[in-house]
Formats: C-alpha cells, sequence, structure tokens
C-alpha cells in the first residue's frame, strides 16, 4: 500500500479502492488512481481456439520443424540421442515437459499479473502434443527394455490421457449443464442433495402408517446412502442393486394384488419414491460426468511425476554412462 | 383522558442510544425528565440484533460525549452497561409506554400551521391541516395515561409500525398483524401475506404440528426460484429453505407471483399470474415491514424537508424541530450510527438546559476535511463559503450543512489541474465553491474547452446515469470544489427540492451537449431543453412502438433500453442501449413510422425531446446532423445483418435473441460488469471460486453452480456491479463504495448490520468472517500442510482461530462483516476468477459489449 501513496499524482489525496480502504466515513469517489492493466474480454473463447489457434500454430511449427529436420538433415538414427539434433530435440524435450508440468502450479498460484489459465492450457495441450512428436523423433526409434523406453512410454501415456482429457473438456460440459437445467433456473449439487435428503424426510413420515412389510421396504431406500456405491457404478452411472428403485418396484408389485382404496398412503409413498428415483438418477448422472472430467487427470499427474522421475533417471544414465 | 402526571420539564421518547444518553444527560444536569419507552426493555433496536452481535463504534475518528459507556463490543456487553448505568445516574425510565401522540397545550402559536400531506398509492393527495399550539406538551399513552412536559426529545429511531393491509376489507377484524402463540390456533384456514423472516417464522410455527390441523398458506409476489435468496430476498437464507421445505412435505401451500386483492369475512381473493382465485381464510396474518414512523411525527406538529420518502425532520442547529419545544435526534434525524446518536443525547439535553457555547463533537472530523485548504478559516466559516458559494446548498441550514459535509469532501485545485478523466468511473457530483474549471470537450484537442463558473455544478451526469464520467475537467484557475459523495447528494436533492430541479435541468442540458459533441452550445440547445420532458419508464414499458408514428427523440438518462424489432411474427432482440444513449431519431430524420419498439430493461428514466424541437437544431447544425446519420446508418447496418441472417441462420437469431432477453431479465440492464459463464467449456472444477478466496481473504465472493442458465449461458451468483447499486441505499456507516475501476466495494467500516444483504436483489453478499490464514501453496503442494486452494472448509477454519484470551482481539476474530465481489479491484491483470478458469468458460463483460451483433456473427460462423 505503501508504494500506491507514494506514486506520483496521488499526493493530492489518497485513493480509496477495495485494495487501500482504511477507516473513512467519506464517500466521496477516488479521483484519481495508478492505473491496473485490466484484461477486457467481450465473448467467450475457449481454450483450444484461443487467440485464433495461436499456440496450435506454435506447436504445429515445431513438430514439422523436427521432422523436417530428422529427415533431412542427415543425422545417423543410430546413436542418434547423442547427435547434435537428438541433443537438441533431448533438450526441448525435456524443458518442455518440465514446463507442461508447471501447470499444475500456474493453476493453483493466484498470482497478479496479466496471465491466463486458458492461454497456459492452450499452450499446454498443443506443445504437449508437439511433445509427442519431438520427444519420439528423439528417441531415434531404438526401443528397448531400458529406461530410456520407459521414460518414452510414460510420455506417450501422458499425452493419451491429456488427449482423452481434451475429449472430454470439449465434450462432456454441454451434458453437464442440460442435467441441472431446471425450469426455475439451474439446480445445483447441493441442491440436489437437499432435495434428495428433504424427500427422505417426507418418505420417512408417509411411511409411519404402512404396515411394517411395506415400511420396511421404504427404510431400505432411506437407509441407502446416494453417494456410497463402487467407482465403477460412479463411472458407468449404473446402479443395479438401487434400494430406491428395488423399494418402487416391490410395493408396486405387492399393490397389483391387493385392492384398491381411496387415500392409501401407499399412493403418496409411491409418488414419493418416483420423485426420488429421479432425483437420484439426475445426481447420479451429475455424479458420473463430473468423475469422467476429473478421472483421467488420475492418470495424466500421477504418470506425470513417474515421467519425471524416468526422465530424470534418463538423463543421469546418459551422462554417466553413455 | 386518563390520568395526567406531574409536568417534567423534559419528556424523551424512546430510549435508543439517543434517548438513553439524552436521559442520562438530564439525569446528570439535574433536569426533571422522564423516559419513555414503548417496550419493557431499554434500547429495542438494539435489543433485537441477532445474539452475541459485535457492535462497532463507527466512526472511530469521532469522540464520545455522552454518560454512558460506549465502545466496539458484544450486544449482551453493551446493553448490560447501558442497564447498569441508568440506574446508577437514577434516570426515571417509564417503560411499556407507546406514545400516540404528543399535543401543545399552550396558546395557538400564530401563523404556524402544519401542512400534512397524505399520498395514496393511486398518486393522488389529501393535505390536512393542524394548528400549532405552544409548550407545555400532553403526551398521550397507547394505555390511556397522558404525561406533562415543557420540552420533549423525540428520538424513537426509525423502525416505526407494521405495515397495514391496504386492500378493501383489508380492516376486518381477522386481519392481524402479529403472533404471539401459534400452538394457541386450532383448525384454522391462515394466510401469511409477507416472506420475510417474521412472516416466515409464524407461518411454520402454525404448520408445525399436523394436529393443530391448520391450512397455511403463504403469498409471495416473487416467482418460484431454484434460488430462494432470489424468491425470498428479504428473508434469511436458512428460514426461506426451511419454509420451502414445507411446502414440499405439504405442510403447508407457498403460493407464488400471488398477491391480495380482497378480504371478505372468512375468504381471501387473490390475484395470481393464471387469474383471480377465492380461497377459505379465518386468518390473516401480515407481516409487510413497517411503515416509517413519519405519519406520527408529523402529527406532532413537525415539518419534514420534503415529500421524498428519504427526507428528514427540518431542524435547528440545536435540534429543535418547526414545533418549538420538540427536538428530533437520532436516526429519526439522520444520523443511523450509535456513535452519532448518543453524542446528540448529551447535546440536546445540554441545549435544552441553556448551554449556547457548546461545540458540536463532530467538530473535529470537519476541521479535519477543510484543513489542506488555503485561507485560514474557521470549520464556520468554511461551512459558510461552501453554503454560500454553491448555488445548490443555498437552501441548507447549518446543521444540515455540518451532516453534508461529513459525507462530503472539499479540495482545492491548482490551475491546470485535472479534476476527474474522461472514462472514470464515478457518481459523485461536484460544486464550485471558489475559481472556476474548464471542460475538455473534445478528447482529441485539450484546446477546446467549456467553462463552468463558480456557483455551478458539474459530475451531475454520472450522479443520474452511474456510468462513466464524459469528460475531463481541469481547474481554469486556482479552484475549491466539493465533491458530494452519491449518497449526500441524493439526500440533498430530497432535503432542499430546490436543489433537485438546479440538478436536473444541468443536467438535461449537459447530457445533451455532451451527447452530440463538440460545436455546440447551450444557446444551440435551448429550445430543445424547453420542451424536454423527463419521463418515468417501468421496466418492460415500452417508449416507442413499433409501426407507430412519432418523431420525438429519447435519451436515456437512467437504467437501459433494449431495441426489438418483430420478425417472422416473433420479436427479435436487435440492440442494447445503455444510459447515456439517445434513440427516436430515425423517424425523425428519414419520416416514416417506428421501425423497432424500444422498452425499458430495467426502471428507467428517459427525457423525452419534442421531435419538432429538435428537427429545428439538426436543421441549423448541419454537422449535428451528418453525425447523427453517421450513428443512424451504423444502427441500420445492425438492423440489416440481424434481418438477414434470420433468413439463412432463423436458429442463430432467435439463440441470440432469446438469450438477450434472458439476460436482461437476470438484471443484466442494470450491470456494469458482470460474471458469464459458457457452460458448453465449463468443466466445473471450481477453480474460479478457488481462486477468488485465495485472492480475497480466503472467502469466494462468487457461487459458481448458483444463478441461472439460459441454453448454456450461465450466470452464476456474483456482484453486477449495478450502475446505482441496491446494496448501497441503506449502508449506516456508508461502508459501500464504487472505486476507479467502476467497482463497487465494501470497506472496513462494516457494521455487519446486513442491510445490503437484504437490499440486494441478486443474493450475492454473504456475511461472514475471516478464516485464518493458511500455510503457502508449497507447502500444501508438497508436504500436503493445510486444507490446500480454495475457501477453507468451516472446521478447518474453526480450529485454526487463534484466540488470545484478549476479549477485544478475539471479538474482532470473530466479527462477521459483509463481503462481496471488488472485481478484483487493485490487482495487476483483473479478475482472478477470469484469469484462473482453464478453459475461457469465465468471463466477465459490461452488458454493452455482450449484447452486442458482433456475437451473433461471432457464433454463426
Ligand atoms: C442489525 C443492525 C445492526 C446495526 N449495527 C450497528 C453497529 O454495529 N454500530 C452502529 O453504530 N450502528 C448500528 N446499527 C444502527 C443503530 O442500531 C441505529 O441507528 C440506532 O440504534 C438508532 O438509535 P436511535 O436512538 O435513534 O433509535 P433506536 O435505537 O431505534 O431506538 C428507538 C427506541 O424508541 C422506542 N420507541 C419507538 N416508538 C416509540 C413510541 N411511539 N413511544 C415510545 N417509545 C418508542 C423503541 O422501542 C426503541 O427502543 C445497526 C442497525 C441494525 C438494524
Ligand atoms: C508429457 C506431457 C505432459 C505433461 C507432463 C503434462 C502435465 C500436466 C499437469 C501436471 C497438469 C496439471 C493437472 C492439475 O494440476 O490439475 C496437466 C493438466 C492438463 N493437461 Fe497435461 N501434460 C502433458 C501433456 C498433455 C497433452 C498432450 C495434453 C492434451 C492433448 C494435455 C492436456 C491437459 C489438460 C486438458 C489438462 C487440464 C487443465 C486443467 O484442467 O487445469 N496434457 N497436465
Ligand atoms: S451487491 Fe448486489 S446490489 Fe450491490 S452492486 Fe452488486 S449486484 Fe448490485
Ligand atoms: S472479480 Fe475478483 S472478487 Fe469478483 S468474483 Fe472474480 S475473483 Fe472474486
Ligand atoms: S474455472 Fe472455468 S471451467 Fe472451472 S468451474 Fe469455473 S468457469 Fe467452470
Amino acid at each position: 500500500m505503501a508504494t500506491l501513496l507514494s506514486e506520483p499524482g496521488l499526493e493530492t489525496g489518497p485513493a480509496e479502492t477495495a485494495a487501500t480502504a482504511a477507516a473513512t466515513t467519506t464517500t466521496a469517489a477516488p479521483r484519481r488512481t495508478r492505473k491496473i492493466s485490466r484484461e477486457r474480454v467481450s465473448a467467450h473463447d475457449g481454450f483450444l481456439t484461443h487467440a485464433s489457434g495461436r499456440w496450435a500454430k506454435v506447436g504445429g511449427t515445431l513438430a514439422l520443424l523436427s521432422l523436417g529436420l530428422y529427415l533431412f538433415a542427415g543425422v545417423s538414427a543410430a546413436h542418434f540421442g547423442g547427435s547434435w539434433l537428438g541433443y537438441s530435440l533431448g533438450t526441448i524435450g525435456a524443458l518442455l515437459i518440465v514446463w507442461l508440468t508447471m501447470l499444475g502450479m500456474r493453476k493453483r498460484a493466484i498470482t497478479p499479473g496479466r496471465w491466463s489459465l486458458k492461454a497456459w492450457t492452450s499452450a499446454h495441450v498443443y506443445l504437449g502434443l508437439a511433445l509427442l512428436v519431438v520427444g519420439t523423433l528423439h528417441s531415434g526409434f531404438n526401443f528397448a527394455w531400458n529406461v530410456h523406453t520407459l521414460a518414452w512410454a510414460l510420455m506417450l501415456l501422458v499425452i493419451a490421457s491429456g488427449m482423452f482429457g481434451v475429449w472430454a473438456y470439449a465434450v462432456l460440459p454441454r451434458a453437464l449443464s442440460d442435467n441441472r437445467f431446471d425450469a426455475g433456473g439451474a439446480i445445483t449439487e447441493k441442491q440436489m442433495i437437499e432435495a434428495l435428503r428433504s424427500l427422505d424426510r417426507q418418505l420417512h413420515e408417509a411411511a409411519q402408517p404402512l404396515a411394517p412389510d411395506d415400511a420396511a421396504l421404504v427404510e431400505t431406500s432411506l437407509d441407502e446412502d446416494p453417494f456410497a456405491g463402487s467407482l465403477v457404478a460412479r463411472v458407468s452411472g449404473s446402479y443395479p442393486n438401487c434400494a430406491t428403485r428395488r423399494a418402487a418396484r416391490q410395493l408396486r408389485e405387492a399393490r397389483a394384488f391387493r385392492p384398491r382404496t381411496a387415500g392409501d398412503p401407499l399412493d403418496k409413498v409411491d409418488s414419493l419414491l418416483a420423485r426420488k428415483e429421479a432425483m437420484l438418477g439426475r445426481m447420479r448422472r451429475h455424479l458420473k460426468l463430473k468423475a469422467w472430467l476429473q478421472l483421467w487427470l488420475y492418470v495424466h499427474v500421477p504418470m506425470t511425476f513417474a515421467l519425471l522421475a524416468a526422465l530424470s533417471a534418463h538423463i543421469v544414465s546418459v551422462f554417466f554412462y553413455w | 383522558m386518563g390520568p395526567v402526571s406531574e409536568m417534567f420539564r423534559v419528556a424523551i421518547v424512546g430510549s435508543g442510544p439517543a434517548g438513553l444518553s439524552a436521559a442520562g444527560r438530564a439525569a446528570q444536569l439535574g433536569l426533571s425528565h422522564v423516559l419513555l419507552e414503548k417496550t419493557d426493555h431499554l434500547s429495542d433496536t438494539i435489543y433485537k440484533y441477532q445474539k452475541g452481535k459485535h457492535v462497532m463504534a463507527t466512526p472511530s475518528q469521532l469522540v464520545l460525549r455522552s454518560d454512558q459507556e460506549f465502545a466496539a463490543g458484544k450486544r449482551e456487553d453493551i446493553l448490560g452497561k447501558w442497564n447498569e448505568r441508568t440506574r446508577e445516574i437514577g434516570v426515571n425510565v417509564k417503560y411499556n409506554a407507546d406514545v400516540k401522540s404528543i399535543r401543545g397545550t399552550g396558546p395557538a402559536i400564530e401563523g404556524s400551521v402544519q401542512k400534512i400531506v397524505t399520498r395514496a398509492r393511486d398518486g393522488t393527495s389529501t393535505t390536512k391541516e393542524v394548528q400549532r399550539h405552544a409548550p407545555p406538551y400532553a403526551i398521550e399513552l397507547t394505555n390511556g395515561e397522558t404525561v406533562m412536559a415543557e420540552a420533549v426529545i423525540l428520538a424513537i429511531g426509525t423502525q416505526g409500525n407494521p405495515n397495514l393491509m391496504r386492500c378493501p376489507g383489508g380492516d376486518l377484524p381477522h386481519v392481524t398483524y402479529q403472533l404471539d402463540d401459534p400452538t394457541a390456533i386450532l383448525d384454522e384456514h391462515i394466510v401469511v401475506i409477507g416472506t420475510g423472516d417474521a412472516g416466515i417464522e409464524n407461518a411454520r410455527g402454525l404448520a408445525e404440528d399436523a394436529a393443530q390441523g391448520n391450512i397455511v398458506t403463504v403469498l409471495n409476489r416473487a416467482p418460484r426460484s431454484t434460488n430462494v435468496r432470489e424468491s425470498f430476498a428479504t428473508a434469511k437464507e436458512p428460514n426461506a429453505k426451511a419454509l420451502v421445505e414445507d411446502h414440499e412435505a405439504k405442510k403447508l401451500t407457498i403460493r407464488y407471483e400471488t398477491e391480495t386483492k380482497e378480504v371478505e369475512p372468512g375468504w381471501i381473493v387473490l390475484t395470481t399470474r393464471d387469474g383471480e382465485e377465492r380461497i377459505r381464510c379465518d386468518r390473516i396474518i401480515a407481516r409487510i415491514g413497517s411503515a416509517p414512523p413519519r405519519g406520527f411525527v408529523e402529527s406532532c406538529g413537525i415539518e419534514f424537508a420534503s415529500a421524498d420518502r428519504l427526507a428528514f425532520p427540518v431542524l435547528s442547529p440545536t435540534f429543535e424541530s418547526t414545533a418549538p419545544g420538540i427536538f428530533v435526534i437520532g436516526a429519526l434525524a439522520g444520523y443511523p450510527l450509535i456513535k452519532h446518536c448518543m453524542n446528540q443525547g448529551y447535546d440536546v439535553a445540554e441545549f435544552i438546559d441553556g448551554n449556547t457555547t457548546l461545540k458540536p463533537a463532530d467538530e473535529p472530523l470537519l476541521a479535519a476535511k477543510f484543513a489542506g485548504l488555503p485561507g485560514k478559516r474557521s470549520v464556520d466559516q468554511w461551512l459558510e463559503f461552501v453554503r454560500s458559494n454553491v448555488s445548490i446548498l443555498e437552501g441548507m441550514s447549518p446543521l444540515q450543512m455540518r451532516e453534508f459535509m461529513l459525507d462530503s469532501d472539499v479540495r482545492a485545485y491548482a490551475k491546470g489541474e485535472t479534476v476527474f478523466e474522461r472514462n472514470d468511473p464515478g457518481s459523485s457530483l461536484f460544486g464550485i465553491a471558489g475559481g472556476s474549471v474548464h471542460v475538455l470537450v473534445d478528447a482529441a484537442d485539450p484546446s477546446k474547452v467549456v467553462r463552468i463558473e463558480q456557483g455551478s455544478i458539474f459530475g451531475e451526469v454520472g450522479l443520474i446515469s452511474g456510468r462513466r464520467r464524459g469528460a475531463t475537467i481541469v481547474a481554469a484557475e486556482p479552484a475549491i470544489c466539493v465533491e458530494i459523495s452519491r449518497n449526500a447528494a441524493l439526500k440533498l436533492q430530497s432535503q432542499v427540492p430546490s436543489a433537485k430541479k438546479a440538478i436536473e435541468r444541468i443536467g438535461v442540458e449537459r447530457q445533451l451537449l455532451q451527447m452530440f459533441g463538440a460545436g455546440l452550445t447551450s444557446e444551440d440547445i435551448a429550445g430543445a431543453v424547453e420542451t424536454a420532458k423527463i419521463q418515468q419508464v417501468k421496466a418492460g414499458e415500452a417508449i416507442i412502438t413499433e409501426g407507430e408514428d412519432g418523431n420525438d427523440i429519447f435519451v436515456i438518462r437512467v437504467g437501459s433500453m433494449i431495441v426489438e424489432k418483430e420478425i417472422g411474427g416473433k420479436p427479435v432482440f436487435l440492440s442494447y442501449l445503455p444510459a447515456g444513449s439517445y434513440v427516436g431519431e430515425m423517424a425523425l430524420i428519414d419520416g416514416g413510422q417506428r421501425t423497432a419498439t424500444v422498452r425499458a430493461a430495467i426502471k428507467s428514466e428517459v427525457i423525452r425531446i419534442d421531435g419538432a424541437a429538435f428537427g429545428q437544431v439538426l436543421a441549423a447544425k448541419p454537422a449535428l446532423l451528418e453525425r447523427a446519420r453517421r450513428d443512424m446508418d451504423v444502427r441500420r447496418k445492425t438492423n440489416a445483418l440481424i434481418e438477414s441472417k434470420k433468413d439463412g441462420f432463423s436458429g442463430v437469431v432467435d439463440l441470440f435473441s432469446e438469450q438477450a432477453k434472458f439476460l436482461v431479465g437476470q438484471g443484466l440492464g442494470e450491470a456494469t460488469d458482470v460474471l458469464l459463464i459458457d457452460e458448453r467449456l465449463c468443466v466445473g472444477c471450481d477453480n474460479c471460486e478457488k481462486a477468488c478466496a485465495d485472492s480475497h481473504d480466503g472467502l469466494s465472493r462468487l457461487d459458481r453452480e448458483a444463478g441461472k442458465t439460459f441454453a448454456h449461458l450461465h450466470v452464476p451468483t456474483s456482484c453486477r456491479h449495478c450502475e446505482h447499486p441496491h446494496c448501497m441505499a441503506d449502508c449506516p456507516p456508508n461502508a459501500i463504495h464504487r472505486g476507479p475501476d467502476g467497482e463497487v466495494f465494501i470497506d472496513d467500516t462494516c457494521i455487519g448490520c446486513g442491510n445490503c444483504q437484504r437490499n440486494c436483489p441478486y443474493g450475492v453478499i454473504r456475511m461472514e468472517k475471516v478464516p485464518p490464514k493458511k500455510p503457502p501453496l508449497l507447502s500444501w503442494l508438497l508436504f500436503g500442510a493445510g486444507p490446500g486452494p480454495g475457501e477453507p472448509p468451516y472446521k478447518w477454519s474453526k480450529k485454526h482461530t487463534r484466540y488470545t484470551g484478549d476479549p477485544a482481539i478475539d471479538q474482532a476474530l470473530d466479527r462477521k462483516k459483509a463481503i462481496k465481489c471488488d472485481m478484483c479491484a487493485g490487482i495487476d491483470g483483473g479478475p482472478s476468477c477470469v484469469r484462473a478458469c482453464p478453459t475461457g468458460a469465465a468471463i466477465r463483460v459490461a452488458p454493452d459489449e455482450f449484447l452486442t451483433v458482433a456475437r451473433l456473427e461471432h457464433e454463426s460462423t
């Protein structure tokens, strides 16, 4: 703040902003402040098309250049890694990998400045794809059962998972949004959970007048934890043993054999169970989509660290034992 | 008349901080006195704060002058000290003394007649004249007793009495305004009107136990929404949620978009979206807020400054009202902070006791305001200098001037110094108390200037429209200007009607000059200004209708408009017009019928200028006509583009049009900067929320998932930085300001009263305490220390709050204050939420940047 106040032109009166406001009774608007640069945008522009595909062009150029040199510079393929071109590609590749890893830091260190994570992601994706070419050419196609090939394979795995991630990012958000859509606005995850809780309470109350067997069925639905379920269930969105569905089905079956009466408490329970099923379905779809949007990162990131380890081993062994 | 008391020297009505302090001083001075309090405890307003509330003692520079103690602290401690001290100094308190009327019992005061104007909803008004009588005053209580006093101090605050139902039948006996014991009511059909906390608590209490057999209906004027903060804007969120849940559990019924039309014995007639409906009703509980105490105050012979809702009583420098011997202090007099109230209580008792030399306690604050100015003048001289030199301030009393200056600033400018620059945000008004200033009318050529003389004002366009400054202002010679904050300017306009008129007239002329650019002078447009009328427009109302005749020009002064055209039987959105633009020129220039419909996006104000008069200005000024034609051509092109797209890409145009209307429905019409998420890109990582928290005290100022969505365009719950922020309206310490980047922010003087949270229609303000600092990011990344990025979980914060055992520090740690988005002002690079979005889904935009055809082109390619 001290630096702000010593800015020329500010002597005429301290400028008050959210960043500098101290206790004061005046509401006078400030007259002059240091100009803070603010990025203005006026339309949505996704990371794949960011800045008219600037990073796609950079990545593409890098890949083509590497390929061109590899094909036409006439460097022998045996011991390619030790050649000038091999060294260059290796250095570029290693630096790229380190830089690509830095995305994890950039995403979480919310420092001031004119950076945007979208631009980073854009560059990450296209340079990461270019790395496929750079890294593979660096290998000179000398594959064997050693740490060098391991590093290359891990790199492929990271890149492949990244490609999957891009697919997920491109395709799934619409479905996530559609699933949240609601005529009164857009329902949030928290509201889905609250709605389920509220339905449970209503079910509990509505089940009071039921016969013990029927009540026990409703109870199984109430006891079910909507978040339980295996990873497979979460990812596939299919819960074959769903207690709510079973309870609804069995109650309906049982009712088919009983005489119909007006004001049957089962009517209310039935409609509540149907509503709960629908809400559960919606939440499960929500969780499934979110899982697909995130799960691949559980491959991408750990493999990144494995890659960094293998890469270090590769570099150390190259310099000491070649 | 019931029993009559002895004659007191002074009766104090209301035992809030103001009345309590006045009574304390009276007791210390040995004046015979009585303190009349409606309830059975002292200081009802503070008594009703939530339990354990941290009460703030702002403004901190103001010294406290009272026989009562007051420092920031817990509500319970403060009330405890006041109770004890009141007993100790022997204040004569009379509880359960609800004052109903105050009448002079002396001879009629010649020529002193109080005019009381009552306005009905339909705009008609009736005037009643009441002859004032000299003291002593007979103070009549609702229990029939009468208290006699030579002087009265009115300190009843602004809580007022419950609002009454005004529809036909509203006076029937089953219409009630409170509910003491919900369990005592059995087997009734009950309609609860009002969806604030009180109404909700009553409704839920009545429906709680199904065995009571009550059938409870709650009427809500607002439409249903998944965000209860929208559908129940005046209630606390948990209360509203609980009510919605009771509705879903069929314990009671909420009827949305419903109002009462008429009450009949045993029935109530409702207006709903689908027409009228009549339902059974044995009891109505109306909890529809409270009416300001103005009616009662006026009936005591006390005049208000104007008919405006914001107006306060007219007072002398010693707080005496127009009824001789009745003094008004505290929130009722326009001073909503406890410290002010207490100081006034002390002062007024001194004045009544004959002290004429007492200097007001705010003297040092004012002295500090004038400290930097050239020339040695005392505070009183400076006040008089400003008052007599700035023409709009002439009608102010010395007391009003003091209060006014507390909310304003005065500065000296050297010749050539800039006062503000074009495109700076700012909604304050400036008055020239000395010297003169130049308006740079041409941004490209600093030599083109227009002079504004001493006594006049500038900056009024920003004040009225809430938009950025239209031109740069520099001092033409050494000058002294007062900067009048928006709040002070609004107060001024309600206190001094002539000031309001002057600001309006100058505003119209300047707006026209500014809009049509250089080369025009006041004389050129005098004819047009003459015909100009200011017109209020309701949201959704059309000022121009397609296909009609008419050639008047409209200038949007406040609010914003949307332009629509009927294409293929459907209204299609053409463009968005922010405040400061004009419409209607096409029919004027080219003749013919109106080619599009223009309607208000939100409640707006337009200046309507007679077409013929404006035509003459155009005829006399070919350059202006040329400009108007150019503007018109741009608009024509836009329309043509949309119409042509409509053939080939009608789906795209429909989407564009409907999205635009959705956004306007979401309040974009009054926004200056709004967070929009393209849900086709949003992966739900919540990095935006985490980034916001990490750059703002660990508290996120946006709720990404909440808010409405239309065709994948999502408006999350986050501040829109409204042109005329509703949140600012009622902030006791004036803690909400607009900053240099146009951001609306809350400073550290927030007392946590929650008014802004209730007043914001978009539910974006939270009351929170600041969580403890987290360990740095690297220690989390490497060692897993702390809760990681984003807002820490409640449990973690609780566990890591370091209490010291010192109550002053601990209470500050627990202090809840209002937090909201500040647009990341002062953070280089701009909004963190936008910068931290990995996919580009989140952007912050001004509505006029976003609602353009450029977007349509973008989408359809
Ligand atoms: C939630 C909340 C939080 C706040 N927090 C703070 C804070 O932290 N710091 C701060 O400085 N300010 C705060 N304020 C503002 C402050 O409480 C009020 O401005 C202040 O109490 C006004 O004092 P007063 O004496 O003018 O009136 P009040 O305190 O309103 O007292 C009026 C008294 O008059 C009585 N009365 C009314 N009508 C009659 C009648 N006809 N006959 C007899 N008695 C009558 C009432 O029962 C009441 O006791 C807050 C306000 C609210 C609502
Ligand atoms: C060897 C090369 C790569 C490395 C080391 C790497 C590493 C990383 C790391 C560390 C993250 C941060 C994850 C997090 O913290 O949440 C990340 C995210 C990501 N990577 Fe990669 N990556 C590589 C290649 C790629 C490629 C080729 C693609 C795409 C084709 C890709 C797509 C992504 C995407 C979409 C994200 C998510 C961005 C976000 O949500 O913040 N990556 N990567
Ligand atoms: S807090 Fe609410 S009322 Fe205030 S500027 Fe933001 S959106 Fe508008
Ligand atoms: S602009 Fe800044 S303060 Fe506002 S929501 Fe975004 S990150 Fe938070
Ligand atoms: S950061 Fe972007 S992608 Fe992530 S939740 Fe926010 S808007 Fe969606």
